[in-house]
């Protein structure tokens, strides 16, 4: 440890204490103006949230800063990872509570007499759809992202997280705008876009964030002690720039008033079409997409240790991957009101997008040559070489979408939902587990998981899940695309609506059992990840860290 | 560091790029072949794709929206064309049974065939949010797969109430009528409200307070029989129900009664004319009319 920095000659690190209280002190003083001025419950429940939720930061942060006793807690001799074990939590919480939404409005769609409340409203499947959607998305997904992207910047510059208390406000203010979102959702504040559904105040609020992490992310690199930047940290970054673009341009609106929750579109009719669907679209390419390759680029090496496949590959399908994607967007709109020019640019960009996306897969997954016994011994490879073969699979799969013609039967239907569920389940549950997996051994200074049996019971639970899942979906889906279009021999419609939903009665009913297997599996994993925080069963004994555990101190390397 | 000094890893023979990030490295092998030549094969095909199908937009001022390519290809004309085909393939069926009778569309086998599989459809997607598939009806919502009709049963009268609605008061020649809320307006107490309940009852057939009945029957040949009868056999004319069968639209409990009696019901249906054309509500009657309850 550098002894040679005392406290005293790093002047200044309170100050991104301060700078941060300022910020949210300012935040909760416009909260406490818009609760006292509420023109709705909804503005003024949130309004309330904001205010109780910041003087609660501000009251921690004072309390923490005030027990430093004058000691450096930014000390850049060491990484910042109690941040990353907070996002680590915070990942398995949201991810067990958005599988458990997603697990009951699956039951609610199999047995609507059953799982339907009409007394409490907010238990509508209208309210806890976008619930369960942000909640593995941006809640789950977020949290993996900040936390992964936290801890592999650090390891790949070899310093310490850039801004002081600056991350810190990121990840609490991410996860504030978490629970404003899904409190939203609940009480019925929704601008009814489809993955931003949040109302202009979360928005802005976010927008800070999200800057906050970006100068973050951004400030780590520039600062750091490796002479290139390394190709996880490329995609990171172009994951934080894209969705701050995406984020602001789709959520430009108008409230109604300063004090209310409801505000107006900028755009109208297929241009606000259009511009959702280039916002959806790249949330997938760019969140669940890029962001979670750079989880891979880091995490598959690491663990199997050996060199990435190609570097020319890595290169040419990283920029491919983002210059192609970003136009991709219109195959969301094929047969719509949307000028056919655009349909055709959004098909064939979708085509080309089929390459770069799979040279992502090829270089994880050929990353393994040499080691591919471990695929036998190591439930945690397996894991994410699987993730990689579902990321394969659903990347193939968008393109064959996005034909147009393809896309006249599959639009609208569970063919759709299938090809998600393959994507989310598959290649972001099944990665982020794994960088899960790993991270918390490392980060509690463990020697192992507390039980490699149960993940692999994780590892066979969630497969199974999936593979119901998606099985019944695409079942029901094609079903359905082929009673919808079914004329009988007089020229009339051989199905009314109705028809085409019971036909799907049984699928639902296996795409439960899919979703309650995968849930189990999360479970499961929870409880070997606390059991392997607290250092018990093989993850007993922390002195004898293994050779793989990346070192946890310091970051500063001597010679310089 | 380690840069630019060449390593060769050793499990695969391949050099590195001489970086190591956190014990990472890179190796330098090429770009899959097979990859990069599906990927030129995805750009080519592209191109030639936009050179068939309208693909780029024109500048402003050309007087083009986009080019339009060599395949001429149009979604609009596509549909409209499609449009164009179903419609001649109904026109025939359609012409015939706007002006058929109910004879001769019961022995025209083809007629009656075009004229259910029509009804079904429109039925399917119209009618069966309401009336239930088959329509098998719901508490509030007449079932119409039986014989006991509110106002006609005959195909003229189920055409009637399709096209002009029940309370629907936006046509002026809806279906109407206007039970009054005896209990809700204050026309009747509640303890004769409960005599009543007994009273329509022990009409119905089922066990009911016989002493209660009779102290209601003054009340009910007050209120009642202009429109339900002096038997209580209702009246179609006027679409007041019977009220000595078993069949209950709001349900025939005593509590389902009182309430019908206190708050009156006096639902609706929507007139479909002008939503829908002649034809379709032509084959909707015809379909209802089939359903099992159809009358001469």
């Amino acid at each position: 440890m550098s002894s040679h920095v005392t406290p005293t000659e790093k002047p200044g690190w309170g100050f991104s204490i301060g700078t941060v209280s300022l910020l949210v002190g300012a935040v909760a003083l416009g909260a406490l103006v818009i609760a006292a001025n509420a023109a709705d419950p909804m503005m003024a429940a949130h309004a309330w949230l904001f205010f109780f939720l910041t003087v609660g930061g501000l009251l921690v942060t004072g309390l923490w800063a005030g027990a430093r006793n004058g000691r450096n807690p930014f000390d850049p001799a060491f990484y910042e990872d109690t941040i990353v074990k907070f996002g680590v939590a915070a990942s398995m919480f949201w991810g067990i509570a958005g599988f458990l939404v997603g697990l009951i409005i699956a039951l609610q769609l199999s047995f609507p007499g059953l799982f339907y409340f009409p007394e409490l409203g907010w238990t509508n499947f209208g309210r806890l759809r976008p619930l369960h959607t942000s909640a593995v998305i941006f809640a789950f997904g977020g949290n993996v992202l900040i936390a992964t992207s936290f801890y592999v910047v650090q390891r790949t510059c070899r310093t310490r997280l850039a801004g002081g208390m600056w991350p810190w406000f990121v990840f609490w203010g991410y996860n504030l705008f978490i629970v404003i979102a899904g409190t939203g959702y609940l009480l019925g504040v929704t601008q009814s876009k489809e993955y931003a559904e949040p109302e202009w105040y979360a928005d802005l609020w976010l927008t800070i964030v999200w800057v906050a992490y970006l100068l973050v992310f951004l400030g780590t690199l520039w600062k750091r002690k490796e002479p290139h930047i390394y190709v996880a940290n490329w995609f990171y970054l172009s994951f934080i720039v894209t969705i701050a673009m995406l984020h602001i341009v789709n959520n430009l609106s108008i409230p109604v008033t300063l004090t209310g929750s409801k505000s107006y579109q900028l755009f109208g009719g297929v241009q606000d079409a259009l511009t959702q669907w280039w916002y959806g679209h790249n949330a997938v390419g760019f969140f669940l997409t890029t962001g979670f390759l750079a989880i891979m680029y880091y995490f598959i090496p690491k663990k199997v240790n050996r060199p990435v496949y190609s570097y020319r590959l890595s290169i040419v399908h990283f920029w491919s991957l983002i210059f192609i994607y970003i136009w991709a967007g219109p195959h969301h709109l094929h047969y719509t009101a949307l000028p056919q020019w655009a349909q055709t640019l959004g098909m064939v960009f979708s085509i080309m997008l089929w390459m770069p996306s799979w040279g992502g897969m090829i270089n994880g997954v050929m990353t393994l040559s040499g080691a591919w016994d471990k695929l036998r011994t190591d439930p945690v490879v397996r894991m994410m070489i699987v993730a990689l073969a579902f990321y394969g699979m659903s990347t193939f799969e968008g393109p064959l979408m996005s034909v147009r013609a393809v896309n006249s039967l599959s639009h609208y239907t569970e063919w759709g939902i299938a090809h998600v569920h393959s994507g989310s389940m598959g290649w972001v549950g099944f990665i982020s587990f794994g960088a899960l997996y790993c991270l918390t051994p490392w980060l509690w200074k463990r020697k192992a998981l507390f039980s490699t049996a149960l993940v692999e019971w994780h590892f066979w639970l969630a497969t199974l899940g999936i593979l119901f899942y998606i099985v019944a979906m695409y079942v029901a889906g094609i079903t359905e695309g082929f009673m919808w279009r079914a004329y009988n021999e007089f020229g009339f419609l051989e199905y009314s609506f109705i028809e085409t939903v019971k036909a799907k009665h049984i699928m639902y009913i296996i795409r439960v059992t899919g979703g309650a297997l995968y849930l189990i599996g999360a479970l499961i994993m929870a409880y070997n990840l606390v059991r392997t925080a607290l250092g018990h069963g093989e993850a007993r004994d922390a002195e004898a860290v293994p050779a793989q555990g990346p070192a946890q101190s310091p970051a500063l390397q001597p010679a310089e | 560091m380690t840069d630019h000094k060449l390593e060769i890893d050793e499990v695969s023979g391949v050099e590195t790029t001489g970086h190591t990030w956190d014990g990472i490295q890179e190796l330098n092998n090429p770009l899959p072949r097979w990859w990069l030549y599906i990927f030129y094969a995805s750009i080519v095909w592209a191109i030639v794709y936009m050179v068939f199908m309208p693909a780029i937009p024109a500048l402003p001022g050309t007087g083009m929206t986009n080019t339009l390519g060599i395949r001429g290809h149009s979604d609009r004309a596509l549909v409209a064309e499609d449009i164009t085909q179903l419609n001649a393939q109904r026109a025939e069926g359609s012409a015939k049974l706007l002006t058929a009778s109910l004879s001769e569309i019961e022995t025209d086998m083809n007629l009656q065939q075009f004229a259910l599989a029509m009804g079904e459809s429109a039925f399917g997607d119209n009618c069966a949010t309401c009336h239930g598939a088959g329509g098998r009806g719901a508490k509030g919502y007449p079932m119409l797969a039986d014989d006991v009709w509110l106002w006609d049963g005959t195909l003229g009268g189920i055409e009637t109430t399709l096209r002009h609605g029940i309370r629907h008061y936006e046509d002026p020649d809806t279906r109407n009528n206007a039970m009054p809320a005896f209990g809700r307006d204050g026309l009747l107490t509640s303890k004769e409200i409960d005599n009543l309940v007994q009273f329509v009852l022990v009409k119905s057939g089922r066990e009911g307070d016989a002493a209660a009945a009779g102290r209601a029957a003054p009340i009910f040949a007050q209120q009642c029989t202009s429109c339900h009868g002096a038997d209580a056999k209702g009246n179609r004319t006027l679409g007041a129900p019977n009220l000595t069968d078993q069949d209950w639209l709001f349900g025939g409990e005593p509590r389902d009664i009182q309430q019908t009696i206190y708050n009156a019901r006096n639902a609706h249906m929507p007139a479909w004319q002008g939503r829908l054309d002649d034809a379709t509500i032509k084959a909707l009657a015809v379909y209802v009319h089939s359903l099992g309850g159809g009358e001469k």
